[in-house]
């Protein structure tokens, strides 16, 4: 379970944000600079909190009193951005080999090339494996950056935005693939997402962000009975 | 109504002015080719002064720009990668060098590394001494042409899409790592641009290096040195010489330029 707690400035912005994945996946939703994306940096570690903590399975990743920061690279968080962030000058293969790569006990090249290949074979992506992403859809690179996020084992995932670049169409295949995707993982994940279609397919535990702040928070029906701002009323009719 | 003009009358004169100057630049240029006979370069190629200025241009150039990259590499990143206003200060006190005039450069050098001053007292104390030495050649050189070289590893540093430092961050990769594996590929065009410019102003340092080095034939005396030096004795010698300054040149400017697109290119693969 993952469990977040905290505070800090991003600029004039003052994020206090509390939530925990307790009821399987969260979805982080809100309006365009309600502080979405560097909430999930603040999870990762990369913006570094003001007070709080940050806890994964019972382990403290972030605890302001304790003095606790574990590193971005040592925290074991999967992370897919809005645009998926390949490495532009690796292929499919490379980009998740290169997950692989980063372990301390990383397997032998050959292996890694080989477990490359059948995560990227799962997802449908076989005959990909050797494409760089300019020449991959825009479904395509999400599932590559699944692969690699995956391929890191994570102990939590977070996804940022995991619909906006995907055209209509894919758009209703993505949400269906990605809803059974992390039913399967079964790991703690937040989505952000402001779209409100979008963020029903994948969680049914919400928190709304706005300025800052999570206004309201729990399941689509206990939001829709008692809207706690106007952009939770639209968002939920 | 009558159709408008072409070209309006101002357009033509901008263009009057600015043909002017691009005739004026290619002059020089055009001299030395069209002046030149193949047999001639030849004969010149052949003259005593050349082929020890070759070897001593293209020895120390090298080493100019290795030193240049593996130290200017690690300050480029960290200026980058630093926000405030000492990074900044430092990134712009980091220019000196391109303006400074050469002679100054060379005057500075001398004094630094002088038997008068610290640094060159201790050396002398190990029985070493910098000035008018093929050592000098090469300070000169990286002082001059580092400032290429780093600046334009800034900018690549900057361009960098900083959210793949932090994802390669994320799947575990550690700063050594996400630097080689992301960063460096990554920012490669723009910094082969750079070593490329850098080279280019070593390979013609003239001043700083005849005040810091002198002009000792097999020693001190690169291409451009010998350049001036064949002028009083063999006019063809220092043509030819300067021919094979110019064909470099050229090869280098259309290597930055490729880079540079390529740099761009990969750029906007990101988005």
């Amino acid at each position: 379970m993952l469990r977040v707690d905290l505070g800090g400035h991003i600029g004039q912005l003052r994020l206090e944000a509390r939530f925990d994945t307790s009821r399987g996946p969260v979805v982080l939703t809100g309006p365009n600079g309600s502080g979405k994306t560097s909430l999930l940096l603040m999870i990762l570690g990369v913006i570094a909190p003001e007070r709080g903590e940050v806890s994964l399975d019972g382990t403290s990743l972030f605890d302001a009193q304790r003095e606790v920061n574990v590193a971005v690279e040592q925290r074991a968080i999967g992370y897919v951005p809005q645009h998926y962030g390949l490495f532009p000058h690796l292929t499919a293969a490379q980009n998740v080999e290169f997950a692989l790569a980063c372990h301390e006990a990383a397997p032998p090249r050959a292996e890694r090339r080989e477990r490359a290949l059948s995560l990227l074979a799962e997802l449908g992506l076989a005959p990909y494996a050797e494409q760089r992403p300019h020449a991959l859809s825009a479904g395509e690179r999400q599932r590559v950056a699944l692969a690699r996020a995956f391929a890191s084992a994570p102990r939590a995932l977070l996804l940022d935005e995991p619909f906006a670049a995907l055209d209509v169409g894919t758009r209703r295949q993505v949400r269906v693939f990605l809803r059974d995707y992390l039913e399967r993982l079964a790991l703690p994940t937040v989505v952000v997402s402001h779209d409100a279609e979008d963020a029903r397919a994948v969680g049914r535990h919400i928190a709304v962000l706005e300025a800052g702040r999570v206004v309201q928070s729990g399941s689509w029906e206990e939001l829709a009975a008692d809207p706690a701002s106007a952009f939770v009323r639209e968002l939920t009719s | 109504m009558a159709p408008a003009p072409r070209f309006s009358r101002i357009t033509l004169a901008l263009g009057a002015l600015g043909s002017a100057l691009v005739v004026f630049l290619l002059l020089p240029i055009v001299g030395l080719v069209s002046g030149t006979s193949f047999a001639d370069a030849r004969a010149g190629l052949r003259h005593p002064l050349v082929a020890p200025a070759l070897e001593l241009s293209l020895v120390t150039t090298a080493l100019s720009v290795t030193l240049v990259v593996v130290l200017g590499t690690p300050l480029a990143w960290l200026v980058a990668r630093t926000p405030g206003r000492a990074a900044r200060w430092l990134e712009s006190s980091l220019k000196l060098p391109v303006v400074l005039p050469p002679a100054v450069a060379g005057l500075g050098l001398l004094l630094a590394f002088g038997r008068a001053s610290a640094l060159g007292g201790l050396l002398a104390r190990f029985g070493l001494s910098v000035p008018f030495t093929t050592a000098a050649v090469v300070l000169a050189q990286v002082f001059v042409a580092a400032p290429f070289y780093v600046e334009a590893a800034i900018a690549a540093f900057r361009r960098l899409d900083t959210s793949l430092l932090v994802i390669a961050r994320t799947l575990g990769a550690s700063p050594v790592r996400v630097l080689f594996r992301v960063a460096l590929p990554l920012a490669a065009p723009g910094l082969l641009s750079g070593a490329a410019l850098c080279w280019a102003r070593a390979l013609g340092e003239f001043g700083a290096t005849l005040m810091f080095a002198g002009s000792l034939a097999g020693r001190t005396q690169t291409l451009p040195l010998a350049i001036y030096a064949a002028l009083e004795s063999d006019l063809r010698a220092a043509r030819s010489l300067s021919l094979v300054l110019v064909v470099v040149a050229f090869a280098l400017l259309v290597a930055v330029q490729s880079a540079e697109r390529a740099s761009t290119r990969s750029g906007a693969e990101h988005d």
